[in-house]
This record gives structure tokens, sequence and C-alpha cells, in this order.
């Protein structure tokens, strides 16, 4: 366990991060319902490519979002090994896929800085802010972008 | 504040299942039902929601309630008869009630000068006197007059001691019948009745029981309240006061016990033969100050206020002049505001004029409660129930999980393991059908909006419209039934505005200026089946046609069926009416109509015979939670085909198979050609289609587009299925209805064949849909 010496202001939060390919990710851990592992998942028609499926989470219909595909980074076919998260989007329960789920992290909001300038639009959109943890940098992941937007798909 | 809130919230679900009570109950008397039961039951409704609009302090809506009250009670009492016109008075009423409840809720302003006028007709058919100020303050509006009046209590300074009650009460009070003569015909009886305080222990009620023995002929009752306490000795639990009862009717001796057949150990009852000469003679009704008013500073044990009820049955027996109403739940709250000191006790003045309420006690009993009926229901949220519903779904998927992975390990079909497998499958099928009923409703709830719809799309159309319903206890699942209404509507609308004639026409053409709108449920095969039928003119073809042509709907050399002609009012576009009217040309025609009824998995159709009338018929599944599906293969995804779209399967041969232009293709069936629809290119899963030789073609029809083939690779079998939807998580699908689980854990797609074969033309052209 990562332990952060949280010395400034704001509020305490705590994150889980996560990998994807070579960079890591988090999330506020309030979001998070479950964490469980890859199964292949039923194609939805015309869907954009980040888009992997549904699945059957006990009786619901899950999609599947590819968060690497979403941030526009190379990602693989699924195994295994891979890790889909669960979390809640405002009314709506998603499923996030990931490379691997590595920590917990406990942080106050005035250590998070601003994405820089630096990155593409894409990245911007997703990525409300950096921190750094043990000399790793950690992008903190805004969930309410994720999903495609509803009209750009219902045209 | 929030319990408060949510007693509130059950007197509005209750004015719901009373203002339908009230609907139904008028409904019948519109139809000729004379029935007292039927009348009181309605009064009983309004009565209801009168009471409990009076507790919550909607003003409005109690003002309203008691002139529709006075109104029923006098058709109750049969000082009014029952007509024709009244009840149409009555009806519009109803409406405007339930505007005033939904007013009451948060709903939109009622019409102040709509309820006004409606107050006005109401009061034109009671005959203004009976309702003078009708509304004017509370007390008048319970129909009683309260006259403050003194009552010194010893505890406190009163300077008389307290007085005693006898000398309150006009000592025992005879109530002659006014009109019947004394010498009626039959027996004497005369009955004794002194009831001690285990009888009412034990809920029974002497009111209920004078009113028994009402019924078995001329009653004279005599109150004999000469055991009663002072006010200050008095226990709430005793029982104090007795009657006598003089009976004059055809009835021996027998008939006259068997009325108090329970409550004979906890009473003294006497029996006895009277001589008709030595009837006390009981030429005037003293101005009777009835003790109604003494109970107040005590502490009110409900024994207590079960002694109350008596006094008025003794009332009852007697017809009366002055309708008055008089009803205990409002005395007792009277006197319960009312301090215990300087008591302005309610003199019960109006009383004297003894009111005929043969249903007054009942209204008693039902604040109270020990006699009505039991009804062995219970409200649920509705959530709870879905909840289940959703359960018992994972169950069955789990079910059909467990016996697939049991079919593949290879356990042979005797096993124990296997056997059991079975019975759980059984008992899994009846808790999904029982856990269904549950939610099954009758499509009463949606029937019941409807005549007042007619009404008033009559009243704007000027014509004169009768909605006859059959069918109203049919069943269908909640989630059906919401869905109901809009299309209902539609079509009744449609068949009132453009299928009836106006008066006049309808007698040139020879037939009764009221026109029949009838309206009817059926179960058939498994399905839902809504006919709106009218005896109207029927679709006016050429004209339908000559729309069409115009509109661009279909080739002006079309050579089109009556049937396909009368189904053209379906298209897009399409409205017969000359002039947009307020009523069913809102820009809004039977397609939309026809589209919604597709996304349930529904069908429209009508037909019509010129001159005698159209009839749209209207086919919807049971449930919208479960389908029964042909599961296919198509480009390795499993997707399900709502069996209903399905005609046929068949297997296509190559030489069948023709291209019409670059890419689209075009099966024959049989002589005629229809699309071709590779399902995996469609739904871009792949990008060429499979040799259509290769695979399976199910013929399917379409709502809108008529008839198509879809090519899939294989089909692997019927199937029922639990529908999930794709929109709660995610969004709405192209090509997709909803989503299932199947039997392996997955998530299989159930196709919108609808937007499949729509989806594939769209780039194409528009097309002429119903052309050749």
């Amino acid at each position: 366990m990562t332990e952060v010496v949280t010395t400034g202001a704001g509020a305490r939060r705590e994150l889980i991060s996560f990998r994807i390919g070579e960079q890591e990710f988090c999330v506020d851990i309030m979001s998070v319902r479950e964490i469980r592992g890859w199964t292949p998942a039923t194609p939805l028609p015309r869907s954009p490519a980040f888009m992997k499926g549904v699945i059957n989470l006990r009786g619901a219909v899950l999609p599947i979002v590819d968060l690497g595909a979403r941030l526009g980074l190379k990602t693989a076919e699924p195994t295994a090994r891979h890790v889909i998260m669960v979390v809640r989007i405002g009314e709506r329960t998603v499923g996030l896929l990931v490379d691997a789920v590595s920590d917990i992290i406990e942080l106050t909001d005035d250590q998070v800085q601003p994405t820089p300038d630096v990155a593409c639009d894409q990245v911007k959109t997703f990525v409300k802010g950096l921190f750094a943890v043990e000399g790793r940098m950690v992008s903190l992941i805004a969930l309410d972008k994720v999903l495609p937007e509803q009209e750009a798909e219902a045209a | 504040m929030d319990a408060f809130e949510s007693i509130k919230a059950t007197f509005f679900q209750e004015c719901e299942e009373l203002l339908a009570d009230l609907e139904t109950g008028l409904l019948a008397m519109e139809g000729g039902d004379a029935d007292p039961e039927t009348i009181n039951a309605v009064f009983r409704a309004v009565h209801s929601v009168k009471g409990g609009a009076g507790a919550f302090g909607l003003d409005a809506l109690v003002r309203f309630a008691h002139v529709f009250e006075t109104l029923m009670d006098e058709l109750r009492s049969g000082r009014m008869e029952v007509r024709e016109e009244v009840v149409k008075s009555l009806l519009r009423a109803a409406d405007v009630l339930s505007d005033h409840v939904g007013a009451a809720r948060g709903g939109p302003e009622v019409d102040a000068g709509r309820s006004a006028a409606l107050v006005e007709e109401l009061e034109g058919w009671i005959g203004g006197d009976a309702l003078g100020a009708a509304g004017e303050d509370d007390a008048e509006i319970d129909g009683l007059v309260f006259q403050p009046m003194q009552v010194a209590l010893a505890d406190f300074d009163a300077p008389a001691g307290l007085p005693d009650l006898d000398a309150l009460l006009p000592g025992p009070i005879a109530l002659p019948d006014l009109d019947a003569p004394a010498a009626a015909a039959g027996d004497v009886w005369r009955v004794t009745f002194r009831p001690r305080a285990d009888m009412y222990l034990k809920a029974n009620e002497s009111g209920l029981l004078l009113r028994e023995l009402a019924r078995l002929g001329e009653t004279e009752v005599e109150l004999d309240a000469s055991n009663l306490p002072p006010l200050d000795q008095m226990a709430a639990e005793q029982a104090y006061l007795g009657w006598t009862v003089r009976l004059t009717g055809e009835v021996d001796e027998a008939a006259v016990r068997e009325v108090f057949e329970w409550v004979e150990g906890d009473c003294d009852l006497e029996i006895v033969r009277a001589d008709a000469a030595s009837a006390p003679a009981l030429p005037d009704l003293p101005a009777l100050d009835l003790p109604v008013l003494d109970l107040p500073p005590l502490d009110f044990a409900p024994a207590s206020i079960a002694e109350l009820p008596p006094l008025e049955p003794a009332v009852a027996s007697a017809p009366a002049a002055d309708p008055v109403e008089f009803d205990i739940a409002a005395l007792i709250a009277k006197a319960q505001a009312a301090g215990p000191v300087d008591t302005p006790a309610p003199a019960a003045a109006p009383v004297a004029k003894p009111a005929p309420k043969p249903a007054a006690p009942a209204a008693a009993n039902e604040t109270k409660g020990p006699a009505a009926p039991v009804q062995a229901t219970i409200r649920v949220d509705l959530e709870r129930v879905d909840r289940l519903i959703d359960l018992v779904g994972e169950l069955v998927i789990q079910q059909a999980m467990l016996s697939q992975r049991v079919g593949e390990s290879g356990l042979a079909r005797s096993s124990n393991v296997a056997v059991g497998l079975e019975d759980l499958e059984q008992l899994t099928r009846e808790i999904q059908d029982s856990v269904m009923a549950i939610r099954a409703q009758p499509v009463k709830s949606v029937f019941q909006r409807m005549p007042r719809l007619v009404r008033e799309v009559a009243d704007m159309t000027g014509k004169k419209v009768r909605l006859v319903t059959e069918g109203e206890g049919t069943e269908v699942d909640k989630t059906v039934i919401e869905r109901l209404s809009d299309p209902i509507t539609h079509m009744l609308r449609n068949a009132i505005d453009h299928g009836l004639e106006t008066p006049d026409e309808r007698a040139a053409a020879g037939k009764p200026a009221e026109g029949v709108v009838r309206l009817a449920a059926l179960h058939r095969s498994g399905r839902i089946i809504i006919e709106v039928q009218d005896d109207g003119r029927g679709i006016n073809r050429p004209r339908v046609r000559k729309i069409a042509v115009d509109k661009g709907l279909i080739a002006e050399d079309a050579i089109l069926t009556d049937d396909e002609v009368d189904n053209l009012i379906f298209l897009p576009g399409f409205s017969t009416a000359d002039t947009v009217s307020d009523i069913s040309g809102r820009g809004v025609g039977m397609d939309v109509v026809k589209r919604s009824i597709g996304a349930l998995g529904g069908r429209i159709s009508i037909s019509s015979v010129p001159g005698q009338g159209s009839k749209f018929t209207l086919s919807l599944p049971l449930t919208l939670a479960v389908l029964d599906g042909m599961v296919v293969t198509a480009a390795g995804q499993t997707l399900v085909t709502p069996l209903t779209t399905i005609v046929e399967s068949l297997t296509p041969k190559a030489e069948d198979v023709h291209l019409v232009g670059g890419r689209d293709a075009v099966i024959r069936v049989r002589d005629t050609f229809v699309p071709l629809v590779d399902v995996g290119v469609a739904l871009g899963f792949r990008d060429e289609p499979i040799p259509a030789a290769t695979g399976v073609a199910v013929l399917i029809e379409s709502e809108a587009g008529g008839k198509a083939a879809l090519l899939v690779d294989s089909i692997q079998g019927q199937r029922q299925v639990v529908i999930k939807s794709l929109e709660s998580n995610y969004q709405q699908v192209e090509g997709v209805a909803a989503a299932t689980i199947l039997g392996d854990g997955r998530v299989a797609l159930i196709l919108d064949v609808d937007a499949l074969v729509s989806t594939r033309r769209k780039p194409a052209r528009t097309e002429k849909r119903m052309a050749g």
C-alpha cells in the first residue's frame, strides 16, 4: 500500500488507480461498484470502436467501454487477465475495461494539478488533472465523459 | 409532516379508486341500472372523497363534492327519480370532481367556470332549497347548524353544579312514522332492547339492529335514556341506552328474534305481542334536543363512540321532510374540537326533523369500519413488484444456465441431479407465472378513462355518442397497460371525429341519431386484442386513395385491395380530415399510433364497411417483460427475432435470389419478390453478405415495411426470453430492440426487425411503401 503524506489543504479523497498499457490512471473510489475479470462481451452493432459490447452483470445489461481505446491509446484484444471496473456514472452503470487495478491512493484536491496544455483534445476531455505518487504520474479520469454522446449516436 | 404527507398520499390513492367506483356506478346508472346499491355505492364514493378532503382542508374539493353528494342523496332517498339527464350531469360532474382531486394533488387548476356551471346545474336538479347556502362554512357543509349551549361541568367552576343529563334530555323520545298510519295491517310487536356493554365490546351495533328491525315492518322507536348517569359519572365503556320498538308488520316472533340472534346473550331483550289499539299515540314530534352533545369532555375510548350512533338510527326509521346530513364522524370531530368548558354543544336542531337515512348508519360504519367487508388485498409499491419480477427473471436465466451446464457435464438423465433440476425448472416456471400474474391488471383502469374522453369529444364535435365497453376484466401486464392509453385515446378520437356522422347525417342515412362506439378487450392466442368499432360512415376509399396519390404516398396506377386502401391511413403524412380539427388533427396521425404500437411488438389494422362503420383492431403481447423469440445466428452472433414478426422460414435456393441493381438482393418466395436482408451486414458485423444458399431465410412481416426476408447463418430454435433494456445503462442502438440473457449467461440482442429493414433501405431511396 502506498502511503501518501497529506499536508496540503483541500478535501481528502480516495482514488483507485489502474493501469492501461504503460500509463496509470485513477478514478474516485466512490464511483467504483465492483471489479471483475474480463468475460467476452456481445458486440453492439454500429457502435464506436471503444464500445466493446455488453455483458451480463447479474441480470443487468452492462455496456463495456475499452477505456484505453477511449483515451486514444493502443489496445490489444482483452484476455482473461484484463479487468472490468464496474463504475456508476450518473444514473448508469458501466464497465470500464482496463489492464489491471493497482492501488488505492489518498490525496487532497490541492495535490492535483491541471492537465497541461501539451495534451491532445482527447486526453483533455477525459483527464481532469495529474498528480505524482512516488515518482509516478497518475491521471485523474473524469467519468462523465466516458460514454458516447447520446445525440451523436442517435443521428 | 412526513406522516401527514403520506396519509395525504394514501388519501389521493384512495380517491383514484373512489372516483373509478363513482364513474363505474354512474355509468351503470346511465345504462338503466336503478339498483339502490349502485346509487348507494356512488353516494358512498363521493361521500368518502368529501370526508377525506375535509380532513385535509381541501375546501374547493369539499364544496364541489358536497353539491354532488347532496344530489346523490336525493336520488338515493328516492325523492328524485334517476333520469338520464340527471345522470349525464352527474357524469360531467364526476369529471370535474376528478379535476378537483387532481388540482388538490398539485395538478392543473380546475376550470372555475366549468365547475361553477356544474354546481349550478346540479343545484338546479336538486331544486335549490335543500342547498341554499351550500358551502358557506364547515358547519353548513355537514348540514348541521350548531347552536352553542352551555354545559357546565362540576369540576370546573360551575355555580349551578352539574345539571343532570336527564334534565337535558327530553325524556323518552318517540319518533312515529309521519305518513304511515299506525294501523297498518299485520302483527304488532313490542321489542324492548337494552344492550349491555359486552355487546359493544363484541363490535355489535345497536343502530344496525334497529335498522334491521325497521326492514321487517313499520317501526316506532322509543329511546330510553333513563339510565344515563350525570356526565361526570359516565363511564365510556358502559352502555346506558335502551330502546323500545313498536314493530308493525306481517312477521312472526322468530323473524324478530332472528334480528337479535348474535347479541341475544349480551342484551336484555323482550319481544311481546302488543295490542295495536294500545299503541301510544304520539301526534307530535317533540322538538328534541338529542343528547348528541355530551361526550366531548370525556376521554374518547372507542366504546364511547359506539355509544353515539344509536341515537341516529333511532331517528333513522322515520321518513322525513328535509334532507339533513348527519355525519357521526363530523360530529365527533366537532365535539372533540370543542373545549371542555363552555362546550358549544351541538344542539342538533336540524335532527329534529328526522332524516330518513337508511345509509347514514352505513356511513357511520365506514368511519369505524367494523362492519365493512374486508378486502383481502394489500397495497405494494410497484418498485418492489418490479424488483421481484427482475429477480425471477434472473432465476429463470440462472436455472437455464444450470441446466445447460449439467447437460454438458454428461450426467445421465436419470441421475438425481438431473431429476432435481427438472423439478427446479418446473418450480421456476410456476414462480414466473405467478409473479407475472401479480403485475397483471385488468384493462379496466384504462377503459375507465375513456367515457370522459368520449363525452368531451362528442361535445366538441356536436355528435351524439354512446360508448360501449366490453371485456374490462381482461388482464394484461402493467407494462402494457401503461402504454395502452394513448393508442386507445387516439383510436376513439378518430372513431368519433372521422368515423361517426353528425346526427343529421345519421338521420338522413336512416341510422339512430346516437352513434355507438364499441371498445372491447379480449385475449386471443397469448395476446391482448383491443377493438375500437364505430357504426359510422366507414372509410371513404376513393377519397383515401386520392389523398394517398396526391401526397405521393402511392403510385397513381397502384392496384390496391380494399383492405390495402383502408390501411393507407396508417402511412406517415396521411390525414383524412379536410380541416385540421382540434380533436384528432393535432399533426399526429395514425402512423404515430401504428409506430408506437409496433414498438411494443403489437400490430394495428383497420377494416371497414362503407356506410356501416370501421373497426380498429389492436393486438399486443400480454407482457413487455418476456418475449417469444426465434434464436438465430448471424456472423457468429446469437440474436433473437421476435416470433410475432416471423411468417415462415425457408432455405433459399441460389436461383431464387436475384440482385436488383448493385447490391440489393431480392428473393422469390412463391410468386412474389421480397427484399433479402443479410442480418450480419445490416448490423455491421460483416461487410459481405453470405451466399444465400448457405444460410436460412426468415420471412418476416414488419410493421411499416411490409414483408422482407432476413438472411441468417442458422436457426437455433424458439425460446421465451426475458427482455432487458439497453437504454438503462447505455442507449438505444439502431436495429436492436432490446437485449436478453440466454442460457449460457451471455447477452443476446433482440432484433428490431422494422428498423433493420428500413435502415437498409434508407440510404437507397424514399420508397413508396404500399406501391405494388
